[in-house]
């Protein structure tokens, strides 16, 4: 524990003394803040935080890896992995502490998002529960981001290879619908049961909504259903354990 | 303290390392020799838990490497040869992270932080970034990252390339302090600098351990010629090469011209190296043979060959052997 504490509260400094982690959380709010103004500044437009969940989770299927990508690549890189694993630690104490220290580093932009809730109470009277449920499900969609985003960063010294392999992943994992409504059938359920997030839709700006099918929709709409929950912590579990399986292959090489 | 027996390690289908085995006892310092790619940093990645061997065995302080690794990652420090450094943290930070790592509690960093950075000279840049730091303080600071948590095997890589020649003579007298209370084993391929410092040598080559001893035995076994310097007052130097090339169990004689530049009382003095067969009685005879032709005899001394150029002859040998 002492060791996972270690590793992570050093990365968490690193994060906030380089400007990724400002440039990442500007950028997040930028856009987010665009997709909420959007969706509520029309005439009896509702007051949701649908808009900016939509953008949200679109702009991490980027900003997931942008945010993970140094992590594990660097330390091939500069050659520290080396003492790092010749320390009395264990490569899944490493995983871990990177984990939450990008978990961390969300965190922080999760709660400067908390301004477009306060914005809604000011002007307007939300529902609860969608809130609720929203920023949980965006809890949990973001552990999952973060955890391919850190599995690929674990793939090659270049922390480019890391943001463009973690991108490419959680860009198959949204726009499954694309390709199951082509498809059709039992390979069609098959494939949503993988829908992770955003989908096409939200390019439509008329509709202003995550994809209809796939894990985060009733988490939009407020509603909390235990498979999605399950979900987004299995994928989570899954990309931590594959990131631990290619720090033990290295050794072995 | 460390015991390898058998140790193989192939990379794919290439053999870095086949069939070592040594051991060093607690309190030893032992310099690791051969030229790059002779299996060193192998050897010390499979000693410090990095990698595991492919066969054989290896332990420290006790431990299986394999089946105890974090119990034998508790027992070294290490120093990789690419000095690994977080190029963003404070001095004081980086040392600090990696004690902790190392089981070290914050207590025991803050007691003994100061003093290591003391022993390794960095005190004027605790809190400079290691970014800024020059390779010869970026490699005070791997050292002392390396010996933070006192362990008990001290294992470095190359601890001196790509410094300057003031510092590399700066850490060759850092490491002998410290293998005064370290089980210390040291790898290079610069051979003064492991006769310097080590009174063990094992020299590797092409993966395999082709000598084991002190140096001075290294060189006593390896002399097939005796090597003596010999200056004459009063003469030519081709006339003295001629005489001495006439004599009997003389390989050869060379006029030492860089003994005669160096030294400003050598004006008028002839310098000359010889290489002649051991123990036939040679310097006797010059001597007699000079000063018959009523030449100033002023110095006459067989000089011991360096390491340098055992080494040159333990890998040239092994190359003649292989197919």
């Amino acid at each position: 524990m002492t060791t996972i504490r270690t590793i992570a509260w050093k990365e968490i400094r690193t994060y906030f003394a380089s400007p990724m982690a400002y440039v990442v959380a500007s950028a997040f709010m930028a856009i987010t803040g665009f997709f909420f103004v959007a969706s509520v500044s029309d005439a009896f437009s509702e007051a949701t935080i649908r808009g900016f969940l939509a953008g949200a989770v679109f702009m991490l299927v980027f900003m997931a890896p942008a945010l993970t990508m140094r992590l594990i690549a660097e330390e091939q890189k500069l050659g520290t992995l080396e003492l790092l694993l010749t320390s009395p630690v264990r490569e899944v104490e490493v995983v871990i502490g990177k984990f939450l220290a990008a978990y961390a580093a969300f965190l922080v932009m999760a709660v400067l998002s908390l301004y477009f809730v306060l914005v809604l109470f000011i002007y307007g009277v939300p529902d609860v529960g969608p809130l609720f449920t929203g920023y949980l499900g965006l809890l949990l969609y973001a552990s999952a981001a973060l955890a391919i985003g850190l599995f690929a960063s674990a793939l090659s010294p270049n922390q480019l290879v890391g943001l463009i392999v973690g991108a490419g992943v959680l860009t198959s994992f949204t726009i499954v619908d694309f390709i199951s409504d082509r498809v059709g059938g039992a390979a069609a359920q098959v494939l949503n049961g993988f829908q992770m997030g955003a989908s096409f839709s939200v390019f439509d700006l008329g509709g202003f909504g995550v994809a209809e099918s796939g894990h985060f929709a009733d988490f939009a709409r407020g509603i909390l259903s235990v498979p999605d929950v399950v979900y987004y912590l299995s994928i989570t579990t899954v990309f931590l354990f594959l990131t631990v399986v290619v720090l033990e292959v290295r050794r072995w090489r | 303290m460390i015991k390898l027996d058998k140790m193989t390690k192939y990379y794919g289908s290439y053999p870095a390392v086949i069939d070592v085995s040594f051991e060093v006892l607690k309190g030893e310092i032992v310099g690791f020799l051969g030229p790059n790619g002779a299996g060193k940093t192998t050897t010390m990645r499979v000693l410090t838990g990095f990698t595991p061997p492919t066969s054989g065995t290896a332990t420290v302080a006790g431990f299986d490497v394999v089946t105890h690794s974090l119990d034998v990652r508790r027992h070294i420090g290490y120093l990789p040869e690419t000095v690994p450094l977080y190029l963003d943290m404070t001095v004081t930070d980086y040392l600090a992270y990696m004690g902790m790592l190392r089981g070290m509690n914050s207590a025991w960093v803050k007691e003994r932080l100061p003093k290591v950075i003391d022993m390794v000279k960095l005190g004027d840049y605790r809190e400079t970034l290691v970014g800024k730091l020059s390779k010869g303080y970026r490699q005070r600071t791997g050292i002392a990252q390396a010996i933070l948590h006192e362990p008990d095997v001290l294992i470095l890589d190359e601890p001196t390339i790509g410094i300057d020649p003031v510092q590399v003579v700066e850490t060759r007298e850092l490491i002998k302090e410290l293998g005064q209370e370290h089980t210390l084993l040291l790898s290079s391929h610069i051979l003064p600098e492991v006769s310097m410092i080590c009174r063990r040598v094992l020299v590797i080559h092409d993966g395999r351990i082709v000598a084991d001893d002190t140096p001075a035995h290294l060189s006593e076994r390896l002399q097939h010629t005796e090597r003596i310097e010999l200056v004459v007052r009063g003469a030519q130097a081709k006339d003295v090469i001629s005489l001495l090339r006439g004599m009997p169990n003389i390989v050869d004689a060379r006029s030492d011209v860089r003994a005669e530049l160096q030294k400003p009382e050598m004006q008028g003095r002839t310098a000359l190296l010889i290489d002649a067969k051991p123990n036939a009685g040679v310097p006797e005879k010059i001597a007699q043979e000079v000063i018959s032709k009523g030449w100033g005899l002023t110095t006459l001394h067989p000089l011991p060959m360096t390491l340098e150029e055992i080494f040159l002859e333990l890998t040239t040998d092994e190359d003649a052997v292989r197919p």
